[in-house]
C-alpha cells in the first residue's frame, strides 16, 4: 500500500546535498512511499535563527507546517537532521507555552492545527517491514564495510525530538539516544555489512562550517580516526551537515594533523538505493568530493562477473 | 585580594523571561562540560556559566566566548540529571549579549549568524553563495575556503543564481518584520 508524506527537503537538497535528494526519492519510489514536495516551502531558519531570536526560529518551521496542513497532509517527512530538529522544537514549544502559541499563530497568519507529524526518513523506513527491504534488494555490495553516523540533533534532546517513537502510533520504544541502531538495522536489512563503532552521535562541529571551521577539523577528525580504527570503508550518514563536514575538510584535516584519511561519506539513501539496483550515477556517487573509485563501479563489474 | 562582585540580579529575571528554565536547579556535577564538544575552545565550562548565571555576574557571562562556541549539539542538555536545559540558555545568552550591545567574544559566529538571516529573509531558501560572498564581506576573509568553494560549483553543488520567487520572499520578509515588531512590543 502506498504511503503517503508532505516531502520538506530543506535548502541542503536542493543546492550541497543533491544527491541525498535524488536517492532518497528513488528509494521511496521502490518502497512504494510517495512525496509531495510542500509547496512553498521556505527555509527552517538553522542555527542562526535559534541564536538570534526565540520567536523567529519558532514562526519559520511552523510556516512551513501550516503549508504542509494546507495542502492535507498530516505527516511530513524530512531529511536533513538539522531542519528536522528546528521543526521538533517549534512543535515542541508550541505545545508547551500558550503564549508563544499564540503569538506565532499571529506571526505565520493561518490557523495552524498542530496535528502534523514530523519525520525523518529513516523513521518513515523503519516503519516497513524488514522484509519488504529484503525483497527489494537486487544486488549485493558485501565487500563494503561502514560505521552509521547519526550526529547530534537525530535523537537529542529525546523530549522533543523522540526518535522513532515519535513516529508510532501508539509510540513504542524509541531508539537509544547515546546509542541509536536504526540506520545499522535497515543497511543490514539490504545486506550493507555495518560494524560498530564509538562516534555514533558525536559532534563534527555542525554549523560552525564557516565561521569556526578549525573546531569542525578538530571534531571531524575524532569522528574519521575511529571509523578507520574500527575497519570502516566508509562512513553512513543521514543529515547534510554530518556530510558536508566530513566530505568537504578532509585535505585540511590530513594537512593539520598530519594524517592520510581518504575516506568517503555515503547517503544511506546512496546505499540503499545501489542495493536496490540502481546505477552509481543514478545515485550520483560522484557527487562527492572524498571519493575513492569505490563504488564507481558497483553493478558493472558484477554483471560481467554473473553472466 | 579581593575581587569585587557585583551581582545583578535583574540578570536572572530577565534571562527567565527570555526561556523557562531553572538554573537553580544545577547542582554543579560537571555532566555538561564533560560532554561538551566544544569545552576545549570555551573560556567558561559550561557548568561554569551556569554557575556564573545563577552568582548574577551578568558582566562575565556576557563577555564570555562560551555561548559563541556553542554548537547546539543538546549534549548537556540531553544529559543534565536536573534537566536543566543548558542548550536554550546558551541561545537566550547569546540573544541577551546582542540587545544589551555587548561586543561578541567571536566576532566571526555573529557575522555568520547576520548573514544567513539576512539570506533566508530576501530569497526565503539559503542561497549559499550569496551568503559566502556576505560573509566574506563581513569578516574580510576574502581567500578562506576559495578553493573548496571552486570545487563545490565544479560538483554542481552550489548554485550560482539564486532561485528566486517573489511568493516566497514575501513570505520570509512578513515573518521577519512581524517578529521583530513583537518583539519590539514586550521590550515596551
Amino acid at each position: 500500500m502506498t504511503a503517503k508524506y508532505a516531502y520538506y527537503p530543506g535548502c541542503s537538497l536542493h543546492s550541497t546535498a543533491v544527491e541525498y535528494d535524488a536517492s532518497f526519492k528513488a528509494v521511496a519510489a521502490k518502497l512504494d512511499i510517495e512525496l509531495e514536495e510542500v509547496p512553498g516551502w521556505v527555509c527552517c531558519g538553522t542555527s542562526p535563527a535559534h541564536s538570534t531570536s526565540h520567536l523567529l526560529s519558532i514562526a519559520l518551521p511552523i510556516k512551513n507546517l501550516a503549508l504542509a496542513e494546507a495542502a492535507k497532509a498530516t505527516q511530513m517527512v524530512v531529511p536533513c537532521a538539522a531542519c528536522y530538529s528546528r521543526f521538533k522544537f517549534a512543535l515542541y514549544d508550541m505545545h508547551h507555552d500558550q503564549k508563544i502559541g499564540d503569538e506565532v499563530k499571529e506571526i505565520v497568519g493561518s490557523s495552524f492545527q498542530g496535528n502534523i507529524k514530523v519525520l525523518h526518513p529513516l523513521e518513515v523506513i523503519a516503519k516497513l517491514p524488514a522484509a519488504v527491504l529484503k525483497e527489494n534488494v537486487k544486488r549485493q555490495i558485501d565487500d563494503l564495510k561502514v560505521v552509521c553516523y547519526y550526529g547530534c540533533l537525530l535523537t537529542r534532546p529525546p523530549k522533543v525530538v523522540r526518535f522513532v517513537a515519535g513516529g508510532q502510533t501508539p509510540p513504542e520504544a524509541g531508539d537509544d539516544v547515546e546509542y541509536p541502531t536504526t540506520m545499522d538495522k535497515i543497511l543490514e536489512n539490504v545486506g550493507i555489512n555495518v560494524l560498530d563503532w564509538s562516534y555514533k552521535t558525536d559532534c563534527c562541529g555542525g554549523a560552525f562550517a564557516l565561521s569556526e571551521t578549525d573546531a569542525v577539523l578538530t571534531l571531524t577528525q575524532r569522528i574519521l580516526k575511529n571509523a578507520l580504527e574500527v575497519g570502516a570503508d566508509a562512513i553512513v550518514v543521514a543529515c547534510p551537515l554530518c556530510h558536508a563536514n566530513p566530505d568537504t575538510r578532509q585535505a585540511e584535516i590530513n594537512a593539520k594533523y598530519n594524517t592520510n584519511y581518504n575516506m568517503p561519506i555515503y547517503y544511506f539513501t546512496q546505499l540503499m538505493g545501489l542495493a536496490f539496483g540502481y546505477s552509481p550515477e543514478e545515485m550520483l556517487i560522484n557527487k562527492h568530493l572524498t571519493e575513492p573509485a569505490l563504488l564507481r563501479n558497483v553493478g558493472k563489474e558484477q554483471s560481467r562477473m554473473s553472466w | 585580594m579581593e575581587t569585587a562582585i557585583m551581582p545583578d540580579a535583574g540578570f536572572l529575571k530577565r534571562l527567565d523571561n527570555e526561556i523557562k528554565v531553572n538554573v537553580n536547579a544545577c547542582y554543579q556535577c560537571g555532566k555538561c562540560s564533560a560532554g561538551c564538544p566544544m569545552n576545549y575552545a570555551m573560556d567558561l565550562t559550561p557548568a561554569q556559566l551556569i554557575h556564573a548565571i545563577r552568582l548574577g555576574l551578568k558582566d562575565l557571562v556576557l563577555n564570555s566566548k562560551t555561548m559563541w562556541l556553542c554548537s547546539s549539539c543538546q549534549t548537556c542538555s540531553t544529559r543534565c540529571p536536573q534537566e536543566v536545559d543548558i542548550a536554550r540558555v546558551m541561545d537566550a545568552v547569546k540573544i541577551i549579549a546582542v540587545a544589551e550591545g555587548v561586543k561578541p567574544q567571536v566576532p566571526k559566529v555573529i557575522a555568520f549568524n547576520k548573514a544567513t538571516l539576512r539570506n533566508i529573509k530576501w530569497f526565503g531558501r539559503m542561497y549559499e553563495l550569496g551568503l559566502i560572498c556576505d560573509l566574506k564581506l563581513r569578516t574580510l576573509e576574502f581567500f578562506k575556503d576559495l578553493g573548496l568553494g571552486v570545487r563545490m560549483l565544479r560538483k554542481g553543488k552550489l548554485k550560482l543564481v539564486p532561485s528566486v520567487s517573489p511568493g516566497r520572499t514575501l513570505a520570509t520578509m512578513s515573518i521577519f518584520s512581524r517578529v521583530s515588531n513583537k518583539e519590539g512590543q514586550t521590550k515596551k
